[in-house]
């Protein structure tokens, strides 16, 4: 689903943020991905959705190929790779109804569809009730969940979290790990970016740390490895 | 794009400018102020015009005929003048009438040149096609038999004519001036309210949204802008035109000047800062984003 090989990515700074990156992950798997501040991680997970392009090597996602893949091709990859972050970035404008439907509208699906498939997804993080308030009136755990109703709305294959819970309450952050969880059961792939030590020592799947932007260890099941 | 996309666009846009509320207002009323300027002026402006170019038509030259000529010649002449290129018609005034004309204007002192002691000629009145042409028309005139003397006040005319070129020439700088100046208000009024929505837009982006998808309830909403902005400079042009015409025009009419007629001119330029306001709406909300879109 998910392959690198002896990626690159040195930022115009200088700072060398993916030294020979290489790794594979695939479909239906949970990955974390691990390690301290300014490893790298957050790089590594900016290059699957091609945010952040490589300067050397092969990525490549589903039939997508990162490296030469062109600027006007980047939505399309986008549309098969849900993202969620640290801060929601919610449209602050739009209701819940309409973030999420803004998905499928930028697909061009049509609107009977769109209702269906949107109220399923609310179902699923169980929002259905707030469907018409704006995401200011929402907590943060509320948000979070709306925007992962928005990641998997096009029923993407793989599914990017960086930081998801880095914002939330321990209680609010099980919440949002169960159902990442059950969208990773019915088949998504998950890459997740966390600090979060006491998630990754529970609830137990692949881990992979980062340091100096390479991958120093990639373990099945493995504990999160740092303190705190 | 399918025209179900379309539609969503223009629903988003309207969406999108009203829960901006205040954002949008303060677009459209900089837009506002911006075009009522540019349209009072224009108003001004194309009005210097016109009436300048009735004083160029008002020119005239006058051909005076000799006291011996018969009536044959006059008409003779008549005929030739009329047939000249540039010229327009010609109107005969006799000798009585204009002394008529002299009482009138300087009191009755003259009512001693009655009749075989008028000293005034007879003359034809030339008016010419084009204004610029008056010299021309006086000259050709002047070797025509039985003519006496022309005059069509060579230097006033002349100066008359510089004057008003001039004038109209100013005229043109200052409409393009200010027509940049709108242009650049107007485009950054609605940066300003774009600036503000960069992450809106990096979010659509995040979702695959293509660049099209993006730009346009953007533009559809620039152009809305523009176009509620360009709607109460039309109104107040023509609540204030219209007034000032019917006192002014009538006035004017007398002395064979007129200002432009209401009803082509306020579509006319209503249509001018409609499209204005559209155009430069929706180009300036594009060329805004522009650095947002890139990858």
């Amino acid at each position: 689903m998910i392959e690198m090989l002896n990626v690159y990515k040195k930022y115009p700074n200088g700072i060398t943020a993916a030294n020979g990156l290489s790794v594979r992950i695939e479909q239906g798997e949970f990955v974390y991905v691990v390690g301290p501040s300014g490893a790298g991680k957050s790089t590594f997970i900016k290059m699957i959705y091609r945010e952040e392009r490589a300067s050397k090597g092969t990525i490549k996602v589903g039939d997508f190929d990162l490296i030469t893949m062109r600027d006007k091709q980047v939505p399309y990859l986008r549309r098969h790779v849900g993202v969620v972050f640290q801060d929601y970035k919610l449209l602050p404008r739009l209701t819940v109804y309409e973030n999420i439907a803004y998905a499928m509208e930028v697909v061009e699906k049509n609107p009977r569809m769109i209702k269906k498939r949107v109220l399923e997804v609310l179902d699923l993080v169980g929002l259905k009730h707030k469907v018409r308030m704006f995401p200011t009136e929402l907590s943060g755990g509320e948000q979070q969940r709306i925007s992962i109703a928005r990641a998997i709305v096009n029923m993407p294959r793989v599914l990017i979290a960086d930081e998801p819970t880095g914002n939330l309450d321990p209680d609010t952050s099980w919440e949002i790990m169960n159902i990442l969880d059950e969208i990773n059961r019915q088949g998504t792939t998950i890459v997740m970016a966390t600090h979060n030590s006491q998630i990754v020592n529970v609830m137990k799947h692949r881990v992979l740390a980062v340091e100096n932007g390479r991958i120093v260890r990639d373990e099945l099941g493995g504990d999160y490895g740092y303190e705190g | 794009m399918k025209a179900r996309t379309m539609k969503r666009h223009l629903l988003d846009s309207f969406k999108s400018m009203k829960r901006n509320g205040w954002m949008t207002l303060a677009a459209v009323s900089a837009v506002t102020v911006t075009l009522l300027l540019v349209g009072i002026f224009l108003t001004l402006l194309l009005n210097m015009n016109k009436l300048a170019t009735d004083v160029e038509k008002d020119v005239r030259v006058n051909v005076y005929i000799e006291k011996v000529a018969t009536e044959d010649q006059k008409k003779a002449l008549k005929k030739v003048l009329e047939q000249m290129d540039e010229v327009d018609h010609v109107e005969l005034k006799t000798r009585d009438e204009e002394l008529d004309d002299l009482v009138g204007s300087y009191g009755s002192n003259f009512s001693m040149f009655q009749g075989d002691d008028n000293p005034l000629y007879d003359k034809y009145v030339v008016s010419a096609k084009e204004p610029t042409d008056t010299a021309k028309i006086a000259k050709e005139a002047e070797d025509l038999e039985n003519v006496t003397d022309v005059s069509y006040g060579k230097l006033t005319v002349d100066k008359l004519f510089k004057t008003l070129n001039t004038v109209r020439n100013i005229g043109l700088v200052i409409t393009i001036a200010l027509l940049l100046l709108a242009m650049f208000l107007i485009s950054n009024t609605i940066r300003i309210t774009i600036l503000s929505r960069s992450t809106e837009i990096e979010i659509m982006k995040l979702v695959g949204a293509t660049n099209g998808f993006i730009r346009w309830p953007f533009l559809l909403e620039g152009a809305w802008i523009g176009m509620f902005g360009a709607l109460i400079p039309i109104a107040i042009l023509t609540g204030v035109y219209l007034p000032i015409y019917s006192k002014f025009n009538s006035a004017l009419t007398t002395a064979s000047f007129s200002l432009l007629s209401p009803s082509p001119f306020l579509y006319q330029i209503g249509g001018v800062m409609l499209a204005i306001g559209m155009i430069i709406g929706a180009l300036g909300s594009i060329l805004s984003m522009r650095r947002f879109l890139k990858n």
